[in-house]
């Protein structure tokens, strides 16, 4: 079931057009990826999600129907610039935060309590937000945007400034929100993490969404049928031979374990491919190379501004 | 609603507990306390030393005339020895000593002789003393050779001081006795105080609004509520702020003056009475009349302000307190939303300010002339009303114009709010941008 839809979103600020005609739709209890280069458009369709702003035409639903104001207090955002009052303590500043989200006071203190001791940072409750490093304000954040149990969480970058042990714990929370039943919008340009926790993602490039799907099939779709086979034996003259089966892209002769990266010509199956190299060499291993997002990315948006310069 | 009310509360409760509101608000009446009493209070000190002062006066016109009060004694020495302390002056015995020439009637002249500089205080009393008994012994001189019975009485009877009443005609054409004195001091303390109030509390508007975008939280928090409620909170927090500060310094400072006017009333009476005796001459005895006169001036004074239209100008007060307040409070939270630097904020708050500095500057011309055509504007243009208008309502303003003046600055009010909002809405989510007049006009028409 669908927990939030957006249809044919268009925003134009004054003649600068940051999204145009953009729809997205995220299944309850999984974990959007929200990708694109800087400049893209995301956040402001995150701003629109969160509607901080309105779009000037496109319609917004949250659980199956049209999305109204209220609904901001099943959403919890963590903006990518995000910072907290310098001055003010850090246990009043995370219970003000918790009941501008609608929480009343006693529930936001238990809650903030399980949390607090959950990142076993009782301690700062009293200290100003001032006295706290970078990682320890972040961390601090993260409890403000997901003490009031949202349906709908949005992390934009949620992993900058924090260290690797930090990061994990970070990302242990998001896995465990998520096996909760909470649905987390993740906009970031750390592509692995992407690959690591993401269930489905959407591109957006120069304020149009270019590409979507789940992030098996959209790697799937990237393949280009290169394989990487190791093998042992006399390295055959396969391209003389095969030439319209195949195309070697790289061979490397010079360990014992030889090693070369084909590409298979259209219209071919794995299997009938193997049994071609199966009479040739000893294979020690077979792959499939599927392109990493990171390579997806890089090939849509660069074609894709390609195609919108011609 | 609910909302706002939190965050109002947020905005009010950290800026009442900070530690320098706290000092501020109670350290202000303190040393306005203290600016009044200590003058008086050291004035009171000083003259508690007894000094003696040595009259030579081979003349024999001041000779014994000069009496001795509490502190002040005067000895009347022979020749002999005033030409030994002219040689070697005694300062255990005498403070300093007195030489009237021979002449004084004609040189007008006397000398006052110690090893050290004679005080101020001293010398005035000395000679307005001389002064009261050569006069005295001049004016008798010339009523002995006219021969006319009585003159010195008639003459004295001479003596006039006029007093100017200022009778104002009420709506009715009933007389009411006013004061330009004192609906002067009113506009003045009114005025100045809308002034200092919307200029300080306008800029603490405009801090918080730039506190919230530098630090980033802003996003997180209009994720949450609307950017208008925010503004709004924010704007209504920090005018309550000032309006706890002022009701203090109200308290306080009624509470202090009681205390003063007691201390001092209690403190001086001698002092006073003292001075009144100092001053007054042979035969002309106010003494007696001072203390009802000064009674019935105070009963005046108390009058006089009755016959002020008391609620007109409370009310007008807190409308014009308030209306300006939130018309510069919500133009200062747009500037703050629109800057990213201290720099950039002082640039552009400069022409929003420009009105209210222009109006404490024509404040002391408008006093001057509460009618006139420059005061009759500035009270009906809005940036400048909270404060002309307050200037001019002691003295009595056509109701009409005061009704036009109320309602053009409720007007502006919510048009500078709708502005305000829309700038806002926009400023704080736009950083690195440097903003100029043309970009925030723009962000008028930018939609939701």
């Amino acid at each position: 079931m669908e927990i939030f839809q957006a249809n044919n979103i268009v925003k134009d600020y004054a003649g600068y057009m940051a999204l145009s005609s953009v729809s997205i739709s995220v299944k309850e209890a999984s974990i959007f990826g929200l990708l694109g280069p800087n400049g893209a458009g995301k956040t402001t369709l995150i701003r629109i999600i969160n509607q901080i702003t309105a779009p000037d035409t496109g319609e917004l639903f949250f659980e199956g129907r049209p999305m109204k104001s209220e609904d901001v207090s099943q959403i919890g955002y963590l903006p990518e610039e995000r910072g907290l009052y310098k001055k003010m303590k850090v246990g009043e500043q995370a219970l003000y935060l918790a009941q501008l989200k609608g929480m009343s006071k006693n529930d936001a203190l238990k809650n903030l309590k399980i949390w607090f001791e959950k990142f076993e940072i009782q301690a700062w409750w009293g200290k100003k937000v001032e006295e706290l490093s970078k990682g320890m304000a972040q961390k601090v954040q993260f409890i403000t945007t997901v003490i009031h149990q949202p349906r709908l969480l949005i992390f934009d970058e949620p992993f900058s400034g924090f260290d690797p042990i930090n990061t994990n714990l970070i990302k242990n929370e998001i896995l465990d929100l998520k096996k909760n039943g909470t649905t987390i919008i993740f906009s970031t340009h750390d592509m692995p993490s992407v690959e690591e926790i993401c269930d489905h993602i959407a591109l957006i490039n120069q304020s149009k969404k270019i590409l979507d799907g789940q992030i098996d099939e959209v790697r799937e779709k990237f393949k280009s049928n290169t394989f990487e086979i190791e093998f042992r034996g006399e390295t055959p003259d396969i391209q003389k031979d095969y030439g319209n089966y195949l195309k070697i892209l790289e061979l490397d002769e010079k360990t014992q374990l030889k090693q070369m990266k084909v590409q298979l010509l259209n219209g071919h199956s794995n299997n009938e491919f193997l049994k071609i190299l199966m009479n040739q060499f000893e294979i020690v291993s077979f792959k499939e190379l599927i392109p990493s997002m990171n390579d997806v990315f890089i090939h849509v948006v660069e074609e894709n501004n390609r195609a919108i310069k011609l | 609603m609910n909302k706002s009310i939190l965050i109002l509360k947020r905005e009010y409760l950290t800026r009442v507990k900070k530690k320098s509101f706290i000092i501020m608000t109670l350290l202000v009446p303190l040393f306005m306390a203290a600016l009044t009493i200590l003058p008086t209070y050291l004035a009171m000190m000083d003259d508690k030393e007894e000094r003696t002062i040595a009259v030579y006066d081979p003349t024999g016109l001041i000779l014994n005339r000069l009496e001795s009060n509490e502190f002040t004694k005067f000895h009347y020495i022979p020749e002999q020895e005033f030409k030994d302390l002219s040689k070697k002056f005694d300062s255990k015995k005498y403070y300093a000593m007195l030489h009237v020439p021979e002449n004084i009637l004609t040189i007008n002249r006397a000398e006052m002789i110690s090893d050290k500089q004679v005080t101020f205080d001293i010398k005035n009393l000395v000679s307005s003393r001389i002064e009261n008994i050569i006069e005295g012994e001049k004016r008798k001189q010339v009523v002995d050779a006219t021969g006319v019975p009585d003159l010195e009485k008639k003459l004295a009877a001479t003596k006039t001081n006029i007093t100017l009443d200022t009778i104002k005609l009420g709506e009715k054409g009933e007389a009411v006795k006013s004061s330009t004195e004192i609906a002067m001091a009113i506009g003045y303390a009114a005025g100045f105080l809308i002034y200092m109030f919307v200029f300080i509390y306008g800029t603490m508007v405009m801090r918080g609004v730039m506190e919230e975008k530098s630090s980033r939280i802003v996003e997180v928090i209009i994720s949450s509520v609307k950017p208008f409620q925010l503004l709004f909170g924010k704007i209504v927090g920090i005018g309550l702020v000032g309006l706890t500060q002022i009701a203090i310094w109200l308290i306080l400072g009624s509470a202090i003056t009681t205390g003063v006017t007691a201390f001092i009333s209690h403190g001086s009476a001698e002092t006073v009475v003292q001075a009144q005796n100092i001053m007054a001459t042979p035969g002309m005895d106010q003494l007696a009349a001072t203390s009802p006169v000064q009674k019935n001036a105070t009963l005046e004074i108390l009058q006089l302000i009755g016959n002020l239209n008391i609620p007109l100008i409370i009310f007008s007060l807190f409308f014009y307190f308030i209306g300006g307040f939130i018309l510069y409070a919500s133009l200062m939270g747009a500037i703050g939303s629109a800057v990213d630097s201290d720099e950039d904020a002082q640039q552009m708050m400069m022409p929003v300010m420009m009105p209210l500095i222009f109006s404490i500057i024509i404040l002391f011309a408008v006093a001057k002339n509460p009618e006139g055509s420059l005061a009759f504007w500035a009270s009906m243009v809005p940036l400048t009303s909270p404060v002309i208008m307050m200037v001019r309502i002691p003295f009595g303003v056509p109701v009409w114009q005061i009704i036009l003046s109320m309602i053009l600055l409720l007007g502006s009010i919510l048009g500078c709010i709708w502005i305000a909002g829309k700038i806002y809405r926009t400023g704080i989510l736009m950083y690195g941008k440097k903003v100029n007049l043309k970009e925030i006009v723009k962000w008028l028409f930018y939609k939701n």
